[in-house]
């Protein structure tokens, strides 16, 4: 199905560009020209389907849906819809105290947020056309289990107790109320109405991750043609076992979508560099950036905010050895 | 005249919102005032949960993504 795409890389690089199939150049070329046809064919594709399906999921309804919901199963759901519900990175402050102010524990409110970078429709497709199914998998399964026992550690730190006053206020008040006024009912959404949202939806999440895919894919096309064989692995290989915090720290300061950071990722492993190294370098860059940790500190005070930046950076490092230890038996 | 908020914290989405009220309202000759809200506290208040909103004279009319035009064109005819 995908072999449309590397016939156009053919023709493109080596019969108009007449680069030689041998040429390091050639080679990078080749690779960046497959690879981002590819992924903008399936981008455009797969958003609008998954759109139009979950067209009447909004963050009003997982928060109607999780108000109540027992701790013990809240984390995973919570972590769960924050891997399947839309919403832009931008209204996380709105969303966490729409959250809050409905009585929602703050530890499932976490694994909502935590979750919801990590995990995303594009990230997915992308795993599953570049890494291949039982990467995607493995990722996503990750990407929950981070966020369900990192909202699970918060709620029993009392995590609360560092939110910002009237966010603490907020949530008091909302789980004196338990019972909320479940504000919408769900209604059947015509199909125009979704296709109307999807296309929308494509437009939107297009514009935003075109110039990602271009980056991520030239990045990776570097390495690939680049860097010499054998290179990552001799030097970043799983025998260091320093190399995993080091990537983790290394993604901190790069802040990327995970649109942009997966065709990275595809590079790395295919140079040799350790699965599990690679699985922390991407998540750090994705779920822990600086600009947004501050805009979170409009509603939690500094020792919550470290917390959770420590729990991130911890919990990617043990992804990291984890994987490199049972990397043999994938 | 036509008190208008737009609600959000401050990304391009909530800018666009807003700018697009404002050069609606002048194609059509409505006199209106636009102000960004970005304090969470009082986003809060109006229970939105995702941004950008509008708010017109106090009453939240939409939320969640930049209204289209004729959206808006419609809340600046209503009386």
């Amino acid at each position: 199905m995908f072999a449309i795409f590397t016939q156009f890389a053919d023709w493109l690089t080596y019969s108009i560009f007449g680069l030689s199939p041998d040429s390091k150049l050639g080679d990078a070329v080749h690779f960046f020209i497959e690879d981002v046809s590819k992924i903008y064919a399936l981008l455009i594709v797969m958003i609008y389907v998954v759109a139009l399906l979950r067209a009447s999921l909004n963050v009003e309804r997982v928060r109607d849906y999780l108000s109540g919901k027992n701790r013990g199963i809240g984390y995973l759901l919570g972590s769960g819809f924050g891997a399947i519900t839309p919403f832009c990175s931008c209204s996380s402050i709105p969303v966490f105290l729409g959250f809050t102010s409905a009585g929602i524990p703050v530890g499932i409110t976490m694994s909502f947020l935590l979750t919801s970078p990590l995990i995303n429709e594009v990230a997915i497709l992308l795993l599953m056309s570049l890494l291949g199914w039982k990467f995607t998998l493995l990722y996503v399964v990750i990407g929950i289990s981070v966020g369900t026992l990192g909202g699970f550690f918060l709620d029993s730190i009392k995590a609360e107790r560092w939110l910002q006053s009237f966010a603490a206020k907020a949530l008091a008040q909302g789980q004196q109320n338990d019972q909320t006024n479940h504000s919408q009912t769900a209604t059947a959404m015509p199909l125009a109405q979704r296709h109307e949202f999807a296309k929308d939806e494509t437009l939107e999440i297009f514009s935003r991750v075109w110039k990602w895919v271009i980056i991520g894919v030239g990045l990776g096309a570097a390495l690939h043609g680049f860097v010499p064989d054998g290179w990552i692995e001799q030097y970043l290989g799983d025998g260091q076992w320093w190399s995993v915090p080091a990537a983790v720290l290394l993604g901190i300061p790069l802040y990327s979508n995970a649109t942009g950071v997966i065709p990275v990722m595809e590079s790395l492993i295919i140079n040799g560099l350790p699965i599990g190294t690679t699985l922390a370098f991407c998540m750090s860059t994705v779920a822990a950036s600086f600009p947004e940790f501050i805009l979170l500190k409009q509603v939690m005070q500094w020792r919550l905010l470290a917390t959770v930046f420590l729990l991130l950076l911890v919990s990617f490092t043990a992804v990291g050895w984890i994987f490199n230890a049972f990397s043999s038996f994938l | 005249m036509k008190q208008i908020k737009v609600l959000g914290s401050g990304c391009t989405k909530c800018t666009k919102t807003a700018e697009l009220i404002d050069k609606l309202a002048q194609e059509s000759g409505v006199h209106v005032n636009v102000t960004k809200e970005t304090d969470p506290q009082v986003i809060m208040g109006y229970g939105v949960m995702s941004t950008p909103a509008v708010v017109i004279d106090e009453q939240l009319v939409h939320s969640g993504s930049i209204p289209h035009r004729d959206q808006v064109q419609t809340w600046l005819t209503q009386e």
